[in-house]
């Protein structure tokens, strides 16, 4: 990604108003009484949207170009991780309406919130200044929050967006106090100036200071190890659908701000700095494996294992500047088979208290089809070929070991054996083990359609890796 | 003629045997079956040792291509498969399985699968089949295997645990070269100029991958339990099949790409080897269960492939890849024959066996020059890959052939011991059924081809002689 090309970098924000507009019109369409409509409203919306933007990509230009501020700033880069967040918007919100079911009069609310946040999402990798950037965050994080805690009634969910609001707000505080600091340094908010200003001889320490707090509240927001310890029980407390949502779309998001932030403010890359990345992605690979191996809940399982995959996404920090498809194609292979985890376990654990592996005992006897495509899913988890998990593992492997950062591979190698056999003994017990009953279980038409397509993008990017490998960011 | 085309008619029969029910899933899977295998026939006729090869782009960047390669040592492989495929489909279709079409389809899978790892000549495309080959029989085995879950779903896990981990050292070695000679093609990692320390290091993560898969001693721990868990198909694919992948990938990738380390590791994976040999064949004598006692035969047998491979000379080359292809077939045979044994009298255990020979005559034929072969008599197939085996290692040191000779004889003694305890004896009570039409078809088949290349073997070690003469000359 070259931030100061002035041919590649595109400025438009078409994509941002669109989804604004349309989470505006979801709430429109409650106020006029259309409930109905909504869900094929807001579809059609998003699939539009997906359509502007690919077309923007290929084209290379906009339709728009109203920005006279920078404010929003479009490269490969961001427009890349834009479409994926509207096809996993997409995926997630398919689900909603059943999801939703019996809480019907809400729902305007619910879908809103979810586009708001994939509108935060695409401000997060677009933005042109840091302004707009922390506008991004916060509308993305205020929805999450509000969102983990929208099951009044539950504790857990209360618990869960409590703990999500105040150690966000928290790391949000972070992130803000970097951003001035910043900005002290090298008085601008905007990302070219500021790539500029922060090259020149003589920079201040605070710069330095500013970058790492940066860093530290997206480390935060990504949960990676040491910064983790919220994301189990929001993960497990709050809805299951806004758990899929916030453990593929957020996560992805935060990593991709994460690198867009790295590679600007790169004047800062310290060998210490690498160092304590090198450290900390191993140590999130590790921790969150191991602790993953020892979960019951499923839910809480994934949001382990979501931590380790954190950890391997972390690396292409490393090399910034030349991996960006990597990381996208990470990000890609990650959170689609998360998608289709997420939908067969909404699926298995509807009308259940909890979300106990012992709901996946002898899955395969009562619905075969969502087994297989579970078992996929945790198949590219694992990163076994023929799978985009694969690829992506391999890619990251690849980047590290021409930057001669072994230990990464090590690790790297090791944690993929101990992710195979927790996601293995859940594909295990869903073979083996005797079910409670033998009665078919019916999952509702939404979830299998969405974890069916979700399972197909991911295999069709494992299949042709080229689709994301081969464009220019 | 496009070699690719092998891969799309196993593929393309995996998925139709699936969609075409249970019902005549097996008849399907034996018609593809056969068809790869004319193919491949064809496809020996015509290019036979000289060969042909297939590229297209894949990955633009890291740059990957599609790219296969059928020289003469990838054909005979393929033949092997192939072959041996339609046999095994054979084999099980008498059989009453639970969910068939899915059984059948995941051997396709796999056939298709350790074609690819055969054929392709760029090692990430090796990688990407070599792992995918991983999938159906690990589900193969939980779904259909024998005893109880809970210990065939640990067995199956460590299997998968065990292959897996030492696959991924195999990526990390490839991409290493991959860093150091920027292409992934064959010929690349043929010639790469890698320092001494290098190739050790990457000898060392591709033998953790082969030396798991083969299995070479120590690293056979997950084996015995493995075969006796999975069904009699997955041991036969397994067995006859899956460890060939490992020892074809020897000779193919590792030996070549780091020849220092090969020559100067020799002496401790030999001795390696040649442990194996001797333990599987001591284990083999204690064991009471049929497919345990199969199984540690087996590794003895893979064992003397290993170090044929491993001797760095010619002839230990041309001797691994002809036992490779005798073992494959002869293997096949031993678990038809017990899992015929099993089905008839619905035990395993020798010490409850006994005396079948009096109501058979046809399977106690088959069964016994089966096991002839696998000891290696003169004029079978075995004989000659062991022979040929033991010299190129006499051509190293005239210990190793020699100690690796005893086990011609411990392998004699277990067989034969096996068979007396089995077939011989008191008449049983329970009477046995003799072959059906088809297991005498099966049977022949295979006793054909063990006898018909144990009287003239020269059509296989001209097929591969061209191949090995050429990484002959990247080993010295």
């Amino acid at each position: 990604m070259t931030l100061t090309d002035k041919n590649l970098v595109r400025y438009i924000m078409s994509t941002l108003i669109a989804i604004s507009g349309l989470g505006i019109i979801c709430l429109l369409l409650e106020i006029l009484n259309l409930r109905k409509i909504l869900i094929p409203v807001t579809l059609i919306g998003l699939i539009a949207a997906l359509g502007l933007t690919v077309t923007e990509f290929y084209l290379g230009e906009s339709f728009l170009r109203t920005d006279k501020y920078n404010m929003v700033v479009t490269s490969g880069f961001s427009q890349g991780f834009s479409i994926l967040f509207i096809v996993l918007a997409i995926l997630i919100i398919t689900m909603s309406p059943k999801f939703y079911q019996d809480k019907m009069v809400k729902i305007a609310d619910y879908v809103a919130l979810k586009v708001f946040m994939l509108a935060g999402a695409v401000a997060m990798v677009s933005f042109g200044n840091f302004a707009m950037f922390f506008i991004g965050l916060e509308v993305l994080s205020i929805a999450a929050y509000v969102l983990a805690a929208s099951e009044p009634k539950s504790l857990k969910s209360n618990e869960a967006g409590m703990k999500y609001f105040i150690m966000g707000a928290f790391a949000s505080s972070f992130i803000l106090f970097g951003i001035a600091l910043v900005y002290g340094v090298t008085g601008s908010f905007d990302i070219n100036e500021i790539a500029v200003n922060s090259m020149l001889s003589g920079i201040p320490l605070w710069f330095n200071i500013g970058f790492i707090m940066v860093s530290v509240g997206m480390l935060f927001k990504a949960s990676i190890v040491p910064f983790h310890f919220w994301a189990p029980d929001v993960y497990e407390g709050s809805p299951t659908l806004v758990t899929a949502m916030m453990s593929t779309l957020v996560k992805v998001a935060a990593i991709g701000a994460l690198y867009k932030i790295v590679s600007i403010l790169a004047a800062g890359i310290t060998p210490a700095y690498q160092i304590a990345l090198i450290v900390l992605s191993i140590l999130t690979m590790t921790v969150g494996n191991i602790t993953a191996m020892k979960q019951s809940n499923i839910k809480r399982m994934m949001a382990y294992s979501g931590i380790s995959h954190a950890g391997f996404m972390m690396m292409t920090l490393l090399t910034i500047g030349s991996s960006a498809n990597t990381v996208l194609y990470y990000a890609a292979a990650y959170s689609l088979a998360g998608v289709a985890a997420f939908a067969i376990i909404l699926g298995v654990c509807r009308g259940k208290d909890n979300e106990d592996v012992s709901n996946f005992f002898g899955l395969i006897k009562r619905q075969p089809a969502m087994t297989a495509v579970m078992i996929c899913a945790f198949l590219s988890l694992s990163g076994i070929p023929v799978f985009a998990g694969f690829f992506a593992k391999f890619f990251v492997f690849g980047q590290m070991l021409q930057t001669n950062h072994l230990i990464l591979v090590i690790f790297g190698i090791i944690n993929s054996v101990i992710a195979v056999s927790y996601y293995l003994g859940i594909a295990n017990v869903m073979i083996t083990k005797e079910p409670e009953t033998t009665e078919r279980l019916r999952v509702p038409f939404e979830y299998k359609v969405v974890a069916v397509a979700a399972i197909a993008l991911n295999l069709l990017l494992g299949i042709f890796p080229n689709l994301i490998m081969g464009l220019t960011l | 003629m496009n070699i690719a085309i092998i891969l799309i008619i196993l593929l393309v029969g995996a998925i139709l045997t699936y969609f075409s029910g249970n019902r005549f899933a097996s008849k399907v899977a034996i018609l593809f079956s056969v068809a790869a295998a004319i193919f491949s026939v064809a496809l020996c006729l015509k290019y036979g040792a000289a060969g042909t090869s297939y590229s297209a782009e894949w990955i633009s960047n890291p740059s990957i291509s599609f790219s296969l390669k059928a020289d003469g040592l990838a054909i005979a492989m393929i033949l092997l498969t192939t072959i041996l495929l339609p046999i095994i489909i054979l084999a099980a279709h008498n059989r009453e399985f639970k969910n068939e079409k899915l059984l059948f389809s995941l051997i396709m899978f796999m056939a298709f699968a350790m074609t690819g790892a055969f054929l392709s000549s760029d090692a990430l495309l090796y990688y990407v089949f070599w792992e995918m080959s991983l999938i159906p029989i690990y589900f193969i085995i939980i779904l259909w295997g024998n005893g109880e879950m809970a210990k065939r779903r640990k067995a199956a896990m460590t299997f998968f645990l065990f292959t897996f981990a030492g696959s991924l050292f195999m990526m990390a070695a490839i991409i290493y070269m991959y860093v150091k000679t920027g292409s992934f093609q064959l010929e690349a990692f043929y010639n790469a100029n890698l320092s001494n320390t290098e190739q050790i290091w990457i000898f060392l993560a591709f033998f953790l991958a082969y030396a798991i898969k083969i299995p070479i001693f120590p690293f056979h721990t997950w084996q015995a339990n493995v075969y006796q868990k999975a069904p009699a198909v997955g041991t036969m694919l397994l067995a006859g099949l899956m460890s060939k992948m490992g020892a074809y990938s020897v000779i193919r990738w590792q030996i070549p790409t780091t020849p220092f380390a090969a020559h100067e590791l020799r002496t401790v994976i030999l001795i390696l080897c040649i442990i194996g040999v001797v333990y599987g064949a001591i284990m083999a004598l204690r064991q009471d269960d049929l497919k345990r006692f199969m199984a540690y035969a087996s590794l003895s047998h893979v064992g003397f492939v290993a170090a044929g491979a491993y001797a760095l000379t010619y002839d230990g080359l041309q001797g691994a890849i002809v036992l490779i292809i005798a073992h494959g077939f002869g293997i096949v045979g031993l678990f038809y024959s017990v899992d015929i044994i099993q089905n008839r009298t619905n035990t395993l255990s020798m010490s409850k066996l006994g005396g079948i020979a009096s109501h058979t005559p046809k399977f106690t034929v088959a069964f016994f020059l089966a096991i002839l072969s696998s000891i290696g008599v003169p004029l079978t197939f075995n004989f000659i890959g062991e022979f040929t085996i033991m010299y190129g290692l006499y051509e190293v040191n005239l210990w190793y052939a020699l100690t690796i000779g005893t086990s011609l004889f411990l392998g004699a003694l277990f067989m034969l011991r096996m068979f007396q305890r089995v077939m011989l004896g008191e008449p049983s009570e329970t009477k046995f059924r003799d072959l059906s039409k088809t297991e005498i078809f099966v049977f022949s088949l295979i006793v054909a081809v063990l006898l018909f290349f144990g009287v003239y073997v020269k059509p296989v070690t001209d097929l591969v002689s061209s191949s090995l003469e050429e990484i002959v000359m990247h080993i010295k």
